[in-house]
């Protein structure tokens, strides 16, 4: 086989497409956990997402109108959860589960109309570029305006939370949301917003795989995509660009496995399935060892209900 | 006073005998127990096709989707037997243990499994198709289409039904053109498009311009639709999702079956067998030969099609050697349903190891 240089190009594009939901979803989820809340429902938003963006498109034929469509869906299940957890203070880990196996189920429901409907091509940007610089061209061009989006997300995340006012509110709620509250800051207004807007990012994530990545809907999609965010934060201690890495490793891993096989070396195909999971964690483990930063950067409230006294 | 005792008595009985008639003459109720959703467009999708079929036929049918292969199974089993239902089709191999364990419970219940072997009891029957005939046919349609000679195949996990369709393909590409490598991927999933495309995109940036797959979603042939090379549709016709990709697809028609044996239950006609059917007895089906195809492909295919069907060619005639050079099967012979069905090794030609 010859390895030319814009074949890795290639290879590069292909692993940053399917990193693309697992950032989407993981960053929004980072913001949610900040915030002092745990939302193990992010697989169900993503399901939800997907189904009414696949959908939208269907029956509207606007992608836009999907795009926005299936990212307003992800506010709405997650208005569910948030009043659950934070109106009514039920258990997180409780309703995030029961928003996950609710998300599945509906979005069978609902996308029984949808089986074996192909879908629509989605726009892509530059792609004339995509031949003028070698190796560098694929990676940069000709890709959908949300891919280019998720890699700059990272970044905007993690402004956000250093830099500006709101993203340091966001941290106090989830750190000690008494003294926040104390402060006069409106913890419950607070988290409402940070899960809202992790539902929105995990609809976009489930829109990407039904109306870009494999533009179909079937059931069950998302393929515990929505997991692997959920860990993605975890054992990338709530740092946006840690996730960015992590999501690249696991994408890359995954392709990489079948390239393996593809060339036909001769490694255990179990092991290489196994191989995004084993590498993905500990080489989050390894970038993540300071245990200084780790109890700085864990939001130190996190899945804990906040009751206000009135 | 009189009267009435004898009205009421008379009306009694013949509620009674309506009631003991219709009992007697009840429907038959299936069940079907499927392993995925019914909405995956493939396998599960098509097992629910021929559900519909029976419904059409006139019977009362239930399905339970997304039952997994553990003790769940045989809980929904139990439940299913219970609940008045005659006959029920158990459509995945891991449900073989669970079937016959619950088939000695309920000795009345006929049990019917899909893809598997083990018939311990008499109301047990089991029922496959001969897709390897199928994908004798898409074999010589690849070998034929390719430029670069390398072809791809995204398989599933590594159990003789996957194995014996990649050597069905890769023997008749080779047949048609003795040049061709076929290059396996195992994605280990029966159903992830994510995970499937991602497996034919690798193939593809590899030099593979013909793409074979035996998971279920379509990913696959739109991945290929994408990157402009050939592909072909699984267990349902696929080309709306890649008009220019798809070349045709191997579908799976259960129903014919399904109401036969259904049928054979309200009759009382039923009896345990172990069923094998290909192209020729209607359960394998060709969807039509894309345009793309040169005229003389197409009507050497229908040819071959043809004597698939009639028998006259077998997918496996020798000689036949594996990976290694040994003979599996020897020239004028073919292989017997035994070694078909538990074919665990590559013949020659295929490249890399099957993953222990």
């Amino acid at each position: 086989m010859i390895i030319d240089i814009n074949f890795i190009g290639l290879i590069i594009a292909s692993i940053m497409a399917s990193a693309v939901p697992l950032i989407l979803a993981s960053c929004g989820e980072l913001i949610t956990e900040r915030s002092g809340v745990l939302n193990l429902g992010v697989e169900g938003m993503m399901i939800i997402g997907a189904i009414s963006g696949f959908a939208l498109m269907t029956v509207t034929g606007s992608l836009i109108i999907a795009i926005f469509g299936a990212m307003l869906a992800g506010v709405l299940i997650s208005t569910i959860f948030a009043f659950l957890t934070q109106t009514l203070i039920t258990n997180h880990v409780a309703t995030g589960l029961a928003l996950t196996i609710f998300g599945i189920g509906i979005s069978a429901m609902i996308g029984k109309n949808f089986v074996g409907i192909p879908g629509k091509e989605f726009p892509v940007l530059f792609e004339g570029f995509k031949d003028t610089i070698p190796l560098l061209g694929p990676i940069l061009f000709g890709h959908s305006i949300v891919f280019y989006f998720a890699f700059a997300l990272p970044f905007i995340t993690s402004y956000f939370l250093k830099k500006t006012k709101i993203g340091l509110i966001v941290r106090a709620v989830g750190d000690s949301p008494e003294s926040a509250s104390n402060q006069g800051i409106n913890v419950r207004l607070v988290r409402y917003a940070c899960i809202l807007y992790g539902g929105a990012m995990s609809g976009l994530a489930g829109a990407y795989l039904s109306m870009i990545y494999t533009p179909q809907w079937i059931e069950n999609m998302t393929g515990g995509r929505g997991w692997i965010a959920l860990a993605l934060v975890v054992f990338s201690t709530w740092n946006p660009i840690k996730i960015l890495i992590g999501a690249m490793i696991f994408g890359g891993l995954t392709i990489i496995q079948f390239h393996m096989q593809a060339i036909g070396v001769r490694i255990p195909v179990q092991f290489l399935t196994a191989l995004p999971y084993i590498v993905t964690i500990i080489v989050l483990v390894v970038i993540s060892r300071d245990s200084r930063k780790i109890r700085l950067s864990t939001p130190s409230s996190l899945g804990k209900s906040f009751y206000k006294d009135n | 006073m009189h009267k009435f005792f004898i009205r009421s008595f008379v009306s009694s009985l013949v509620l009674l005998f309506t009631f003991t008639v219709a009992a007697i003459a009840k429907d038959v109720k299936a069940a079907f127990v499927y392993i995925g959703p019914t909405g995956d467009h493939g396998w599960t999708y098509q097992h629910d096709v021929g559900r519909k079929a029976v419904e059409a036929a006139g019977f009362k049918t239930t399905y339970v989707e997304g039952v997994p292969e553990s003790a769940d199974a045989e809980r929904v089993l139990r439940q299913l037997a219970n609940s008045g239902h005659d006959v029920i089709f158990t459509t995945s191999f891991g449900y073989m243990n669970p079937t016959n364990k619950v088939a000695k419970e309920f000795p009345n219940v006929k049990f019917e499994h899909a893809t598997g072997y083990k018939r311990e009891h008499p109301n047990v029957s089991t029922y496959a198709a001969r897709f390897y005939e199928g994908r004798t046919i898409l074999g010589t349609i690849a070998g034929t289409m390719t430029k670069s000679n390398v072809i791809g195949y995204v398989a599933s996990f590594p159990i003789p039904e996957v194995i014996r369709g990649i050597n069905s393909f890769t023997l008749a590409a080779q047949k048609v053109n003795p040049n061709i490598k076929t290059k396996i991927v195992w994605a280990f999933t029966w159903y992830d498009p994510g995970k499937e495309a991602e497996a034919a995109k690798a193939l593809i940036d590899q030099g593979a311009d013909v793409i074979a797959q035996h998971t279920d979603s379509t990913a696959i042939v739109q991945m290929a639709e994408k990157a402009g090379v050939y592909a072909f549709g699984q267990a349902s016709d696929m080309d709306k999702f890649a008009p220019k990709a798809v070349l045709t697809s191997v579908e799976n028609n259960w129903g014919p079956y399904y109401v036969d044996r259904v049928k054979a239950v309200a009759n009382g006609t039923w009896n345990q067998k172990d069923t094998w059917h290909g192209i020729g007895d209607g359960m394998v089906v060709i969807s039509d030969l894309d345009s793309q195809m040169p005229a003389d492909l197409r009507s050497k295919v229908k040819k071959l099609q043809a004597d698939l069907a009639s028998g006259k060619v077998h997918s496996f005639t020798g000689p036949i050697y594996d990976q290694k050079g040994n003979l599996m099967v020897a020239e004028g012979k073919t292989a017997d349903d035994g070694m078909l069905a538990g074919m665990m090794t590559y013949v020659k030609g295929v490249e890399g190891d099957i993953p222990k």
